[in-house]
């Protein structure tokens, strides 16, 4: 099985501060893997490179069978390729309806010429139900989503990731501020996402990445540190000293 | 979501619509040329004007209201408009005043002869009898309407374009417009521009081919045109703003980083409102100086600009009807204050001209409109429909 | 020795009575010549100057009187100076009573007698009197002057002695008695940049433009090509009209002229008037009554361009001589390039000056940028109130230094007070609502500008510099600074300097920073970044009101003065970057060296200076989007 994503000795430093120290990564087709590291080991940041935000100093990122390199697009061109980020804190528009959010996420051409000719077809209405449902939204889509409750926009988000239908999902910290019961939700969700694409969840939370049962990889300083299971990564003694020597 | 009709779905534009046809049938019973003679020419010459600047006012709430760029550089677009249209209004009757003058030598002239002398009376001002090279189509009408939308269409597009692709934002984008704006003032400026320096343009009230109309009848046909601009460049920026297009400007107006993580080319929807917005302010701006008669560079001041934001602050940005109301509303009283009609104010014996403080009363209405009342006066219908709906 | 020769005649004159000839040659000069010298001709009369020149000191004082036209001749021929007390006799300095009338010789002749006049002053005792002989040769000097010049090279007062010196090499150099000679002063003084020095070789270097179909005779510069750069076609052309080789052209209104006046039922020459509309029938027409001989011949665009063809135009120097052209030529290359260093370096101060200015007036700016990231739009406005705070100052305080002295700090306190209400009353509410700021600020602006007006009128108000403040340093012809600038440099000087304290050596600044990196981890440690804010907001004001103060010394005081810097003022924190001083300082450098630079290359138009210079701020950002130096750290990249 060829990576869809492959990440090669990448370092980016700011103002003298090593944030990711020649970090290599690689992620399959279809495969779930969380990113797991104590505070300032990089975690955002890789993403952020993943994704097109930061440019690295050195290092390439290659996408998809063809090994295109990321380095080169930008955010948007990199959204369009296919990877879909859901950020820590939830970001909608809260001005705009929840029916907006989902149909501006639609997968469809973002072209301004396209989207200017576009209209709403049975199609697009269709999905965006089908995609609110998915996320226990039906009765809200007239709703602004700044009404939303905290927790009501998380799904939103997730939602909006979903109508992009991305190959490869990136997800900051998905359990924060959810309730045991959506927790649970959460990661029969990720999971069902994980066997038709690429999904990385970057979380702090231990029991939440036992609960993924999945591949880990554990960043420290910029770099990688462990990657296996689990069990394996935190029989790992540098992993023990790493989150508990201190 | 259920699909209904364009104007069902924008109320305000069937309200704007059904209001210009009574303010314009009302004005026109009103007038010299067509009714009773109680509104003197220049006074519906203000009203349309007046329309006018409504109309740049919709175009500025598009860019600052829906797309998020308090943009200081609107009236440049307004102005070139008007240079655009000025240029053949100047050109076209210098032309047949030109013509009949030297219809008189013996000689008939030739078209070399003819275009001199046009230059020389032109540009004499100026100590120029040459023909620049910006007046290459001067002649001709067709070319400069296009060119009231091209030009201007095309500095927005490079300079926006420039500013975008640098993801330049917020209060560095608002300086760089007003750069913008003032480095063209300051070229107009030169007599050497070709556009006869700090004299501007004009005698552009008549209009070549209709001098036998008469100003009476022209400001009336004036005002429909304002008019009907102001209506189909409403009913474009609703249109606009209505479907997912608008959706997408709005959501990069309030994060234009998450919309980039959606796929969305930023810079493309920027570009595209910011040129469409710029085309609506030069059409605005090529009505409008016929109206007025003259065109100069002192109408690219910064200033101006942030006089146009200020409408659209007052009126209540975000919502097209806020920018029509913030214009109006704002300039007429403007003028009306600053016209020297508006009765003296007395204060303990203390004899105060609004001439006089009309401007310091503004600056601080605008600072209590921003610090109170953050959606203008358009805020007011908000309440009236929350009454409504309670 | 001098004395007794001096006081010798007096003593003669007093011991004989009867009127006996204390300078009998002057005497006799004087008689001969009467005639000459009542009615004097400047063809003639320099042989007659000379000789009474030759005379001695009475002959010289004589010249001096006639040249002052206070000399006089009396009935019986004898000339009287009437430049004293009492009018004397030229020859024997006796009181005269006899009638006499007075003498107006006319400029000429002036010059001529001044000439010879100069030679003997060279060596006058009195320095002022070297000095000013100095003077009249440089003004205009022939080869005999010059040859006195050498004798009297040597000099008492060194200053003079110099001056003595170069002008004998500039002499030299136009009047020199052989090629060796003058190249050799013209080398010596290769690269002096002074005015005297290229006005000397300006003449030498003057050229004219000659037709001719062979090579011509003369000191040829370069044989030159019609329609080019140097010689353009009309040009061109009207040499060769004015050699009569060519007939002159026919101007389009004198070929309409002449065909209105051969206009014959309708027709001209058979073409009929209303074809004329056509340039060629125009032609056509002319041509026909050309052969008919009703107008005079006019030169066709064809033997026009044959005559171009036939002749050959070249440059030739007015100087005969080839190897001072070539000296000269080489000299004035060289000062040429010391002349660009040196302008370069007067245009280096020019810049740096402006800078200061620049930099004064935005440093309020960055710093409320930097801290809260609103931009004042009535910062200008504060700039203006500085003005007339300096303005009010000196109305009620006459002495102009010690209102200087009052006014810079009254001007901080009343800009500081105003800052820190808007900041209380406005910007406080409108946090993290940059936009809003910049409009609400906006509103301010134009309340203050009104106000301003309404109290102070539209006029001007002068903003008068204390006297030691007026005039400018100056280096040589080229590189000067007027003094005011110098202080406005001082004092952006003195500001960077107590900026750099206050932020790195005081607590305010130590916290203002903490606010800036990160005003949430600030509030936590307990700073009130309120307060800090509007402390920052105070300092930034009352810098721009001590800014307006200074700017008001050059400029003219309005109601709209801060509306002239303050979008410089922008520009400079947009291209220098926010929350760094040596960001702004970078940014007024490179824009006030930026628009002096391109002043400097079109000085006719400052206008399209000013319109360049900000379409390089707009290309400048596409490359540097956060400015010259922009904010560290990751929440900079956000």
């Amino acid at each position: 099985m060829s990576a869809l994503l492959e990440v090669r000795g990448i370092s980016k430093t700011f103002d003298g501060f090593k944030a990711i120290n020649d970090l290599s990564f690689s992620i399959g087709q279809a495969e779930l893997r969380a990113v797991i590291g104590p505070n300032g080991a990089g975690k955002t940041t890789f993403m952020d490179i993943v994704t097109g935000k930061t440019t690295p100093d050195e290092g390439e990122v290659l996408w998809g069978p063809e090994s295109r390199s990321l380095l080169k697009m930008n955010e948007a061109q990199i959204a369009r390729a296919g990877v879909g980020r859901k950020f820590q804190r939830p970001t909608v528009f809260e001005d705009q309806s929840v029916a907006d959010n989902l149909t501006m996420a639609l997968r469809a051409d973002r072209n301004p010429f396209a989207v200017l000719r576009w209209r709403p077809s049975h199609d697009s209405e269709g999905r965006v139900a089908e995609l609110a449902a998915e996320v226990g939204l039906s009765d809200q889509l007239p709703r602004k989503a700044g009404e939303l409750s905290h927790g009501q926009k998380q799904w939103l988000e997730i939602g909006m990731l979903l109508a992009q239908e991305p190959q490869l999902l990136l997800v900051d910290e998905p359990a924060a501020g959810m309730t045991l019961a959506e927790r649970e939700l959460t990661t029969t969700l990720l999971c069902r996402l994980a066997e038709t694409r690429a999904v990385v969840v970057v979380e702090h939370d231990m029991d939440f990445v036992r609960r993924l049962n999945c591949r880990v990889t554990v960043l420290h300083q910029g770099s990688v540190l462990a990657e296996g299971s689990l069990d394996h990564v935190t029989r790992n003694p540098e992993v023990i000293e790493v989150y508990l020597g201190r | 979501m259920q699909r209904t009709p364009f104007i069902l779905r924008n109320p305000s534009v069937l309200a704007l619509i059904a209001v210009l046809a009574v303010f314009t049938a009302a004005v026109t019973a009103a007038s010299a040329a067509y009714g009773t003679g109680l509104l003197p020419t220049s006074m519906i010459k203000v009203l349309g004007k007046t329309l006018c600047l409504a109309l740049a006012a919709v175009a500025m709430d598009l860019v600052w209201g829906y797309l998020g760029i308090l943009s200081l550089g609107q009236m440049a677009f307004f102005a070139l408009g008007g240079y655009m249209i000025g240029q053949w209004l100047m050109y076209a009757r210098t032309e047949s005043i030109v013509a009949a003058s030297m219809a008189a030598n013996p000689i008939p002239p030739t078209p070399a002869e003819l275009q001199e002398g046009v230059a020389g009376q032109i540009f004499g001002v100026v100590g120029s009898t040459d023909l620049p090279w910006a007046w290459t189509f001067a002649h001709s009408l067709p070319a400069q309407l296009a060119l009231v939308v091209l030009v201007p269409g095309l500095l927005a597009l490079v300079f926006g374009w420039l500013a975008f692709r640098s993801r330049v934002n917020g209060v560095y984008l608002s300086i760089l417009t007003q750069a913008m704006t003032l480095a063209l003032a300051l070229w107009l400026f030169q007599n050497d521009s070709g556009f006869r320096g700090n004299n501007g343009l004009s005698g552009l009230q008549n209009i070549p081919g209709l001098e036998d109309v008469g100003q009476a009848r022209l400001s009336v046909w004036f005002l429909w045109a304002s008019a009907l601009a102001l209506a189909v460049g409403y009913a474009l920026a609703a249109w606009l703003m209505g479907g997912k297009f608008g959706s997408v400007t709005r959501a990069i107006r309030d994060d234009e980083t998450r919309v980039r993580f959606l796929g969305y080319p930023v810079e493309g929807f920027k570009l595209a409102v910011f040129t469409i917005a710029a085309m609506i302010t030069a059409i605005a701006g090529a009505l409008y100086y016929p109206q007025a008669g003259i065109i100069n560079p002192a109408e690219l001041a910064p200033v101006a600009s942030i006089y146009l934001a200020v409408w659209v602050a007052i009126g209540g940005r975000g919502r097209l009807y806020g920018a029509v109301i913030g214009a109006v509303v704002v300039s007429l009283l403007s003028s009306w204050f600053t016209g020297g009609r508006a009765p003296d104010l007395n204060f303990a014996g203390l004899r105060m001209a609004w001439v006089d403080w009309w401007q310091v009363a503004l600056g601080l209405t605008f600072v209590l409109v921003t610090l109170f009342a953050p959606k203008g006066i358009a805020g007011l219908f908000d309440i009236l429909n929350r009454k409504a709906k309670s | 020795m001098f004395r007794i020769a001096r006081i010798a005649p007096v003593i003669v004159a007093l011991l004989m009575p009867l009127a006996a000839a204390a300078n009998p040659a002057l005497e006799a000069v004087i008689a001969d010549n009467l005639d000459q010298i009542e009615r004097p001709s400047r063809q003639t009369v320099a042989p007659l100057v000379a000789e009474i020149a030759a005379t001695g000191p009475e002959g010289l004082a004589l010249l001096q009187a006639w040249s002052a036209r206070e000399l006089a001749l009396t009935e019986d021929g004898r000339a009287v100076i009437t430049s004293g007390d009492a009018p004397i006799d030229a020859v024997t300095g006796d009181p005269v009573t006899a009638e006499f009338s007075g003498l107006r010789p006319n400029s000429g002749v002036r010059g001529l007698i001044d000439g010879a006049l100069v030679v003997s002053q060279l060596s006058d005792p009195d320095p002022r009197i070297r000095s000013g002989a100095l003077d009249t040769l440089a003004r205009k000097a022939d080869a005999e002057q010059l040859a006195a010049l050498r004798g009297a090279l040597d000099d008492p007062d060194p200053a003079i002695a110099t001056r003595k010196a170069r002008l004998e090499r500039l002499l030299t150099i136009q009047l020199g008695e052989d090629t060796q000679n003058r190249v050799q002063a013209i080398r010596d003084m290769s690269g002096d940049v002074a005015l005297d020095f290229r006005a000397a070789l300006n003449p030498l270097l003057a050229t004219r433009i000659v037709a001719a179909a062979d090579e011509p005779a003369g000191n040829i510069k370069r044989e030159l090509r019609p329609g080019s750069d140097a010689l353009t076609r009309e040009d061109a052309i009207a040499i060769l009209v004015s050699d009569g080789v060519l007939q002159p052209r026919l101007t389009s209104a004198e070929q309409r002229m002449r065909l209105a006046a051969n206009i014959v039922d309708g027709r001209v020459a058979g073409v009929p008037v209303s074809t004329l509309d056509d340039p060629d029938a125009r032609d056509r027409a002319y041509e026909t009554l050309e052969a008919q001989g009703a107008v005079p011949p006019a030169a066709t665009e064809a033997e026009t361009e044959a005559a171009l063809q036939d002749h050959d135009f070249y440059a030739i120097y007015a100087e005969p001589d080839a190897a001072v052209t070539t000296a000269a030529e080489d000299a004035l290359t060289r000062t040429g390039t010391r002349l660009a260093v040196m302008k370069g370096f007067d245009l280096a101060l020019d810049s740096l000056s402006l800078a200061s200015i620049y930099f004064l007036a935005a440093i309020g700016l960055a710093v409320t940028f930097g801290v809260m990231r609103v931009i004042n739009m009535a910062h200008g406005e504060f700039i203006m109130m500085g003005a007339y705070t300096g303005y009010v100052v000196q109305t009620l305080i006459a002495d102009r230094t010690l209102s200087l002295v009052v006014a810079l700090p009254l001007a901080f306190v009343v800009t500081f007070a105003a800052g820190v209400l808007l900041y209380r009353l406005v910007i406080r509410h409108l946090a993290h609502r940059p936009l809003e700021t910049l409009l609400a600020t906006f509103g301010v602006s134009i309340a203050l500008q009104q106000l301003a007006k309404n109290i102070f009128g539209t006029q001007a108000r002068p903003l008068t510099s204390p006297r030691w403040l007026e005039g400018a340093i100056t280096v040589n012809d080229v590189i000067g600074i007027s003094s005011i600038r110098v202080a406005i440099f001082v004092l952006a000087l003195l500001f960077l300097g107590l900026f750099l304290f206050i932020m790195k050596r005081t607590r305010l600044g130590l916290e203002v920073r903490a606010v800036t990196q990160n005003p949430g981890m600030a509030a936590s440690m307990g700073i009130n970044p309120d307060r800090i804010a509007m402390m920052t907001f105070g300092l930034g004001s009352g810098i721009a009101g001590i800014a307006g103060v200074a700017i008001g010394l050059f400029a003219q005081v309005t109601s709209e003065l801060g509306q002239q810097y303050i979008v410089q003022s922008f520009m400079t924190v947009v291209v220098g970057g926010v929350g760094n001083i040596w960001g702004t300082l970078a940014g007024a450098t490179m824009i006030g060296g930026f628009s002096k630079i391109v002043e400097a290359l079109n000085p006719a138009n400052t206008l399209a200076a000013q319109t360049f210079m900000i379409l390089f701020i707009i290309i400048f950002i596409q490359f540097r989007p956060r400015g010259i130096i922009p904010q560290k750290g990751r929440a900079a990249e956000v």
